[in-house]
């Protein structure tokens, strides 16, 4: 395995390389393409903390659409009180309000509403992760709890019309720090961010995975009990693993929110939470390079489906995945590893994600 | 240390535990002494693996005290703090982590610091990697150490697993039927590698294989229905007639 590992066959080596494309590949596009891929990328972000989570430490979360949408409304509430020009945002007058409410007035501040973008999901993952954990709920009823979290706030949303915008969402989001977000040389420069926070994000990320506490992770994942009698406490690590997961999801929803301008209760919702893992297990599990090819490449497909052939784009999506789950179960990253097999002439394959227990 | 070398190490003071209707442990007292290798035999349900159960926290006593080094009362401790005390627990089916190389599975269960932080900004000193290479020389893997641990076989896996809870430096060692599945050979290494820990610690070993008993035990306990029931060396035991009534239905010592 040693002799011929050159840099280009490394993780970091093959998403340096996918980096450069990006960089690149915005020349070669529309404006309007270029604003569709950088809103995958803000998406990747949030599929490498859901790996970290589910791939790594073997915690499925179905709900992180609520905490990707903790982090886009309260940028998106920023976004739209300065778009307002002072005055209260067109929604809350109808609905008869006559001053903005204390949060509002708090998410005025441009700090504090880009903080709490990603601190409120934190927080939120901290008070779930350490009540659960703690009392040893896990695998599946953890992860129908987080969908009740979903349930709970996506209704919370809708019904708290006056402060929410309810089922319509904020929709008035036009300018952020005086640029117009509807201008393309804004959105280039939202894109390049985004480019650049993932990087930082999956090469921090790898870092983490292969440190001690990387080792932990797994360990977690494949022998929660050998550990606890180990010395551990593994409720601290998982809490920790959530409420990290849970902040890259919040800043995923911060930067998804400037390029598209635009944010509903139906983009956080059951759906798309469930969307996410299924980018994580499209690419492969527990490989951090996986989930950001899976939520790429998931996300141009639906868009070309949906362009291309919008009466039967869903199934298609569907045949898509049922094809990738049927022959690569670890996820597309296992691609390379079943043409060398096939070269080979058939070798134990034991590498990429063990089957987590779902 | 010559006082705390005549008081026991650990003991346990009359211990109940009950599910249900069902006592797996009834008024059962033991005492472990410093540096001492202790097996535990009984027919199935006596009890055996319950109390192992209880000493590393994985289970709760319904009543009774254990306490550990004179004063610590582990009864009500997680099973991360008793383990962090020096209890340390081999279970029965090899427990490992598969994914991870044989080293870093070591690694993981070193006697260090174990709270977010400190693993956080842990990394490897050369004496952390010097513990582990003579580790692993110990439990003769050695040149297994790179591999992912699934790959081991039965028998290293649960030599592996002697390693890891050794890596915690504990005082006590829990095993439960190390050498259930194993080769003759096997065996004998397992036996040896028992005799070589003795040196730094406690065991108590809970064993079906009464040849196994025979050859490397000093002092047996024998438990029957969460009871003892005889306690001695093995010459002793076998003489003890109600032990050999209890086996005779069984139809195991011979």
């Amino acid at each position: 395995m040693h002799e011929r590992q050159s840099f280009f066959t490394t993780k970091q080596g093959v998403f340096t390389i996918l980096i450069v494309i990006l960089a690149i590949l915005p020349l070669l596009m529309s404006d309007f393409q270029t604003n569709l891929l950088g809103r995958f990328l803000a998406f990747a972000i949030l599929a490498v903390g859901l790996d970290l989570l589910w791939g790594y430490t073997g915690v499925l979360s179905l709900g992180h659409g609520i905490f990707f949408g903790f982090g886009a409304y309260i940028t998106a509430i920023y976004i739209t009180i300065e778009s307002s020009g002072g005055g209260l945002p067109d929604f809350m007058m109808w609905s008869g309000m006559t001053e903005l409410p204390w949060l509002w007035q708090l998410l005025s501040n441009p700090v504090a509403a880009l903080s709490l973008a990603i601190l409120v999901p934190m927080f939120v993952a901290t008070l779930l992760g350490f009540f659960t954990f703690r009392n040893r709920i896990k695998g599946v009823y953890f992860t129908i709890l987080t969908q009740a979290l979903v349930l709970t706030m996506v209704t919370l949303i809708i019904s708290q019309q006056q402060y929410t915008g309810g089922s319509d969402g904020l929709t008035n989001l036009q300018t952020i720090f005086g640029f117009s977000l509807s201008s393309p040389q804004t959105q280039l420069v939202l894109y390049f961010l985004t480019l650049i926070v993932l990087t930082v994000v999956f090469f921090s990320s790898l870092r983490l995975v292969n440190s001690r506490f990387g080792k932990v992770m797994v360990a977690i994942r494949d022998g929660e009990n050998r550990l606890r009698f180990s010395g551990y406490n593994t409720a601290h690590f998982k809490t920790v693993v959530f409420t990290l997961s849970a902040g890259l999801a919040g800043l995923s929803g911060m930067l998804f929110v400037m390029q598209i301008g635009i944010v509903t209760p139906t983009m956080i919702d059951i759906i798309p939470s469930i969307e996410m893992a299924l980018w994580v297990a499209i690419g492969g599990r527990g490989t951090l390079l996986g989930p950001v090819f899976g939520a790429l490449l998931a996300n141009t497909g639906s868009t070309y489906f949906s362009e291309s052939f919008p009466e039967v784009w869903t199934y298609l999506m569907g045949l898509a995945f049922i094809i990738v789950i049927i022959y690569l179960p670890k996820g597309l990253m296992t691609i390379g590893d079943k043409l060398t097999k096939k070269r080979r002439g058939s070798h134990a394959n034991q590498s990429a994600g063990k089957p987590t227990k779902l | 240390m010559p006082t705390s070398q005549q008081a026991n190490l650990l003991n346990c003071e009359d211990i109940t535990v009950q599910f249900g209707d069902f006592k797996a442990l009834n008024h059962f007292s033991f005492e472990l002494e410093h540096r001492e290798l202790h097996f535990l035999i009984g027919p199935n349900g006596a009890g055996k693996t319950t109390f192992l159960d209880v000493l590393c926290g994985l289970t709760k006593v319904t009543k009774g005290n254990i306490t550990f080094e004179k004063d610590k009362s582990i009864k009500d401790m997680p099973e991360y703090e008793i383990a962090r005390n020096g209890i340390g627990r081999k279970f029965q089916a090899p427990s490992i982590f598969p994914r991870l190389s044989v080293k870093d599975n070591l690694e993981l269960s070193m006697k260090q610091k174990k709270g977010i932080w400190d693993i956080l900004r842990a990394t490897l000193k050369n004496e952390d990697k010097e513990r582990i290479d003579s580790q692993l020389e110990t439990i003769g893997l050695t040149e297994e150490a790179m591999q992912e641990a699934g790959s081991l076989s039965h028998g290293q896996k649960q030599w592996l697993e002697i390693g890891m809870v050794m890596m915690q430096e504990p005082q006590v060692l829990l095993l439960d039927e190390p050498i259930a599945g194993m080769t003759e050979e096997e065996e004998e290494k397992t036996g040896d590698l028992l005799t070589k820990l003795r040196e730094d610690c406690s065991i108590v070993v809970v064993e079906h294989d009464m040849d196994f008993v025979r050859e490397y035990s000093e002092r047996v306990t024998v438990m029957h229905e969460g009871a003892l029931l005889s306690e001695g060396t093995m010459q002793e035991i076998q003489a003890n007639d109600m032990v050999k009534e209890v086996y005779l239905g069984q139809g195991r010592v011979s």
